[in-house]
This record gives structure tokens, sequence and C-alpha cells, in this order.
């Protein structure tokens, strides 16, 4: 662990301090090309606004309403079928929607079953081995004006769901079931 | 698709919300996450300034170019349509190293940029074959060190509580594989209906 936290507190500053020197080295106007970048960055943020608020509103009055949870309900059995423990479920089907609420799911498992448990261990890994697709593809698209999206939907959840299932073999090998 | 996900979310919401009387909940959750939104894409300036600002200049003084080199037996396979000397690469790369350090916040902006230089490869409102395949990557993560996680585990007073590091890199590259795979078929797929 202590190797792993040096690594992260590390690594970003060593990166900065990397660009700067080969950027003077270059002789790069280094603080007028990071101001021009910087612009950029400003634009881009707002431009991202409208797109960010209405996937979030949506996926809010979804979760509020309680219609997730029983999306989620009606799912489980189904799923318990090929193997998905029912308490790893709502995780699962989670995950690609919203970032923060499978972070709290996870922190819940964690909580509950405890860390070192099977439910705990694969509540981890499945938190790190997958990411939310829709905010990905919300927030790349969106960004530079993409309406029709092709196949990047049903890949991105297709690669979710391969995932999920990757984690429960890998958890179920290594910590035994 | 993402217009009917979208509708669909909202539309079953509230249709659910007047069956179970959640009404309230809901109006409350509307605004709060119109607030969240706002406060949200603010938080954004900060990390997109700082890092598309820096990423400037690893662009002006060729250092991504240098990365993309490194890198370019594997990255010309997984984006063929890529020049290997074009900028996207560079930006490709730092994206996805950014996202093995669980650095997130830094991997957003060069996800960004990478976009921006592959529409200007291919300037239509159509996802390129690149761009499905960056997102394809990009959703299945690659993480290497889940710091989160671990963080969240010591909270809960694990024995080990890095011991998902392995796991979690095995299941990272299933899935990243898969991903790539299921991209591949999807494409060639496409490409057979002559689109």
């Amino acid at each position: 662990m202590g190797i792993i936290t040096t690594v992260s507190t590390w690594i970003i500053p060593c990166i900065i301090l990397l660009v700067l020197l080969v950027g003077t080295w270059k002789r790069v106007p280094t603080y007028e090309t990071f101001v021009e970048g910087g612009k950029e960055g400003v634009k881009l943020a707002f431009s991202l606004l409208p797109f960010l608020l209405g996937m979030m509103v949506a996926i809010a009055i979804f979760r509020a309403s309680g219609a997730m949870e029983a999306f989620v309900s009606l799912l489980s059995p189904l799923l318990g079928l090929i193997g998905v423990p029912s308490e790893i479920v709502p995780l699962a089907l989670v995950r690609p929607i919203s970032g923060t609420a499978a972070l709290g799911m996870t922190t819940e498992l964690i909580g509950t079953y405890g860390p070192d448990s099977f439910i705990g261990r694969l509540a981890s890994t499945m938190q790190g081995s997958t990411d939310t697709t829709l905010y990905i593809i919300t927030v790349y698209f969106g960004a530079v004006g993409i309406k029709r999206m092709g196949d990047a939907l049903k890949v991105g959840l297709i690669a979710d769901f391969i995932g999920i299932i990757a984690s429960i073999i890998v958890v179920s090998i290594v910590f035994g079931g | 698709m993402v217009n009917i996900i979208w509708v669909m979310m909202a539309v079953i919401g509230i249709l659910y919300a007047m069956f179970n009387g959640t009404m309230s909940d809901v109006n409350k959750a509307l605004f709060e996450s119109a607030d969240d939104a706002v406060m949200l894409s603010i938080s954004l300036i900060s990390v997109l300034v700082f890092w598309i600002g820096l990423m400037k200049i690893a662009e002006a003084s060729g250092l991504l170019e240098g990365m993309a080199k490194l890198f370019r037996p594997i990255i010309t396979r997984l984006f063929p349509d890529i020049p290997p000397n074009h900028p996207a690469m560079g930006y490709i790369l730092s994206n996805v190293s950014a996202n093995m350090f669980g650095l997130g916040n830094a991997a957003t902006p060069m996800g960004i940029k990478a976009m921006q230089e592959m529409k200007e490869l291919n300037p239509s409102e159509e996802a390129s074959r690149s761009m499905i395949t960056f997102l394809a990557i990009n959703t299945s993560s690659v993480t290497l060190i889940p710091t989160t996680v671990i963080a969240i585990r010591m909270k809960y007073e694990s024995i080990a509580p890095t011991e998902i590091v392995a796991t979690t890199i095995i299941a990272t590259l299933i899935s990243t594989f898969g991903a790539v795979l299921v991209d591949r078929l999807f494409y060639s797929l496409r490409s057979r209906r002559g689109q």
C-alpha cells in the first residue's frame, strides 16, 4: 500500500515537471500555450453543461421515483439464473447509468457484507473494472457534437456486461465462491 | 438510441411516480440534479483548463508525438483509420494512461481532446469507427490502481485493502479485450451492410 500511495501522489506533479521541462527545452512559449489551451477548457466546460444536465435529470427522475429499484428487482431473478449473486445485481445494473450511484452501492455492499467477504471483494472488483458508459458517451460525444453515435452505446453496454461477468468469474476463481 | 434511453428514463420515472406516490421525491430530485449538473460542469472547468493547457504544451513540444511513437504498434492496430503521426494518437494514449492510474480528473480532458482530433479527421455528425473503438476501450475501463475502491476498503477495515488490485486488473483486461472484439464484430457487420 505504501508504494501505491506514493506513486499516486507523486505521479501528477512528476508529469507536470516533465511537460514543463521538455516544453522549455524545446523553446515552446509555455505560459502562452498553457493559457491558449485553458481558454479551450473553459469553453468546453460550458458547452458540456446542457448534455450533463439533461442526462443527470433523467437519471434522477428514474431513480427518485423508485422505478430503478423496481427495474432491478425485476431483473434480479433472471440474472440469478446465470449465476450472478442477487446482492450484486443492483450494482451491475446501475454501474453503466450512474457513477455516483454505483460508488454509493459499492460502499453500502462493502459496509454491509464486509470488505473481505465474497460480495465485498466482488463489488470492489466490479467497481474498478467497469465504467459509467452513459456518462462517457454524454461527455465525449457531447463535447464534439456527435449526433448519430452508431453502435457506440451497444458496444459500451456489452463491454460493461463482459466486465461484470469477468469480475464474477475472476473473483470466484481467486477467492473461491 | 440515446434519445430512446433518455426519454424512457424520464417517462417511466414520472409514470411510476404517479402510481407509487413518489412524485414529491421526483420533484425534489429533478431540481437537485439540475443543480448538481451545473456544479459538476463548473467544477470541471478547473480540470479542463489545467489539463488541456498543460497538454497543449506537451503537444507543442512533441512530447505527445513521442509517446504515440512508443506505442505505435499497438495503437495503429486498434485505430487503423488514424494516421500514425496524428496528434489524436497522443491524446488517446494520454487518456488511457491517465485512466490506468485512476486519474479520472486528468483522463476526461484528454479523452475530449482525442475525440476532437478524431472529429477533425472525420468531420460529420456521425461517430467514426475510431471514436466507437475509443469509447469501447474507455467504458470497459483500464484501471490498474482502483484508488477510490482501495480507500473505501480501508475505511471499512479490510485485512487486505489492496488484494482486489489483481482481480481488478484481470477483470479489466478481459473486459477491454472483449470490448475490442465486440467493437470489431459490430464494425464488420456495419461494413457488410455497406455503411
